[in-house]
């Protein structure tokens, strides 16, 4: 149950056309264990308020666990995460969550249903969910799809209506867990651009994961890569600073590309040797 | 009883059907036609079978026919399908009511799974039949102890599969509750019921299935009226037919009841995900 005093500091967000303000992360040290197995360790990064991060790295080197771990899922085995200065102890409203698979949404609840779900939870009125599942389904471009039922949609318009259920919370912060992996390249362009200019209309922090190099330069302030798994951790930063909207053919960003393919080429192939494969080069 | 690690099976087959394509009408015609040409030849195979025996032994479809007829002239059929079926239907519906409290209980609270664990352990083992001459003990020979009967077959099938579907609720589904703000109460009634929706459904399919099976034994111990007393009281008069007409009957209502079942589940719970 949402503690009171966070139930007002939400409400007192008011509703339409609310600006969120984003809250800061910051991660020490965090290591993280599953089965007494070595996921991360010692990862360090500060991520600012309003800020767009994208975790970028080779499939299976923790970079979901290290986002559950921000969302209060995951219990780390040392170090700290803290949100706005508070170490995180659990889930809360304040840190919303994408994940990549839509059977993240209740399935019985008509679209509507599922964006005013949050609110409906912590006993706000029937005419504020209206309200805010309203809004924030026309910020997705979804107010006219309210009634159907999440199987009645595509892929990219489900994954509209998660976005739309985690920003009727207002949450300070929004963690996107490869939220367009499931979808077609197509899609997925168009919902990179509707997340770039959702973010920029509302202004939450982000943290998105994601091992789609040119999806993290698209969408992020700072682009962080992390090392291969096991034991993985901070490998490097790269700030982008293109403006909005971006164009991967931009000289910048394409040599911002190389230089990323190149840093994840050399942790795959790491790994590749590590398990005792001889790892091909990579043009 | 059916065992019951059965009914776990086919509770999660079950949800993992997808939903059909409606086919053309030819295809349902033809389905319709094969189903009655089967049932013609059945019967005739009955018939000429029943050419080379002793009307006590096997009774021809005509005579099954005939005794049809006569029990329902005197009123004895009707009555013995409508006591049938409102044994089950009161035994059953207090099963669910019942079962699918204890079911979502059981399988959120591991300290009540765990409490609960033994007399499920132990019970599954005991079909209802194993239970007549103590409900008759216990609670007469009259409608109580039948409905007993079928209140203990049906609990037994839905709370197990009631079990099975809260433990395969989705993880996500439960993190994107908690995240967007739910208590675990609010969890409970918000995602884990809905999302169990469908094994609920199954356990209360194989529990009608089940109840027809308890019914007879039920009834054959102590009831004046019903489809399990007719069969039984044929013997006492050799008329092999009566047996026939009964066994047929209760194939028939359960045919009917497991239709009626399928097509309510289909028009109020389709949005969760059951399908029959």
């Amino acid at each position: 149950m949402a503690d009171p005093a966070r139930v007002d500091m939400v409400a007192a967000r008011g509703v339409a056309g609310a600006v969120t303000k984003g809250a800061p992360i910051v991660i020490e040290a965090a290591s993280i264990e599953l089965g007494g197995r070595p996921i991360v360790t010692g990862f360090d990064l500060a991520v600012a308020e309003g800020e767009f991060v994208c975790l970028l790295g080779p499939s299976g080197c923790g970079k979901s666990t290290l986002l559950n771990a921000i969302a209060g899922f995951q219990p780390l085995a040392r170090g700290a995460i803290r949100a706005s200065g508070v170490p995180i102890q659990g889930p809360s409203i304040d840190r919303g969550i994408v994940f990549q698979s839509s059977e993240a949404l209740f399935p019985w609840l008509s679209v509507r249903q599922n964006v005013e779900y949050g609110p409906r939870m912590r006993g706000q009125s029937a005419a504020l969910c209206r309200e805010r599942s309203t809004h924030y389904l026309a910020l997705v471009g979804l107010g006219h799809v309210g009634d159907r039922l999440p199987a009645e949609l595509s892929g990219g318009m489900r994954q509209r209506v998660q976005i739309a259920r985690v920003l009727a919370n207002e949450p300070s912060t929004v963690l996107m867990d490869e939220p367009f992996g499931a979808l077609d390249a197509q899609t997925r362009q168009i919902m990179q651009a509707e997340v770039s200019r959702i973010w920029r209309a509302t202004r939450p922090t982000v943290v998105f994961v994601t091992h789609d190099i040119g999806e993290a330069l698209l969408l992020a302030d700072r682009v962080v890569t992390m090392t291969a798994g096991p034991s993985a951790t901070l490998k490097s930063i790269v700030a982008v600073d293109a403006e909005h909207p971006r164009d991967l053919a931009d000289r910048a960003l394409a040599q911002l590309f190389r230089e990323l393919r190149d840093d994840i080429g050399a942790e795959v192939t790491k790994s590749l040797r590590a398990q005792g494969l001889e790892a091909p080069a990579l043009a | 009883m059916a065992d019951s690690s059965q009914a776990l099976a086919a509770a999660s087959v079950g949800t993992a059907e997808p939903a059909r394509i409606p086919r053309p009408g030819s295809g349902r015609t033809r389905r319709v036609l094969l189903g009655i040409g089967a049932v013609l030849l059945g019967v005739g195979i009955w018939w000429l079978l029943s050419l080379r025996t002793s009307p006590l032994f096997l009774p021809s479809p005509a005579l099954v026919w005939a005794a049809a007829i006569e029990l329902w002239a005197d009123g004895t059929l009707w009555a013995s399908v409508l006591a049938s079926s409102g044994r089950i239907l009161v035994g059953w519906s207090l099963g669910l009511v019942l079962g699918i409290p204890l079911g979502v209980l059981m399988g959120h609270f591991r300290l009540v799974r765990e409490a609960m664990d033994p007399y499920i352990e132990f019970f599954r083992f005991i079909p209802p039949i194993a239970f007549v001459t103590l409900a008759v003990i216990w609670m007469g020979p009259g409608e109580a102890s039948k409905v007993a009967l079928i209140l203990y077959t049906t609990i037994f099938i839905v709370t197990l599969n009631t079990i099975a579907g809260v433990l395969s609720v989705s993880e996500l589904r439960l993190r994107a509750a908690q995240a967007l703000g739910a208590g675990r109460m609010q969890v409970l009634r918000t995602v884990i019921v809905p999302s169990t929706v469908p094994y609920m459904v199954t356990g209360a399919r194989l529990a009608m299935g089940n109840s027809f099976l308890t019914i007879v034994s039920a009834e054959i111990v102590a009831a004046q009226v019903g489809l399990g007393s007719l069969i039984w009281t044929a013997r006492n008069y050799g008329r092999t037919e009566w047996v026939f007409v009964g066994i047929i009957a209760l194939g028939l209502l359960g045919f009917c009841f497991d239709r009626v079942l399928r097509l309510v589940v289909q028009k109020t719970l389709n949005r969760y995900g059951a399908t029959l």
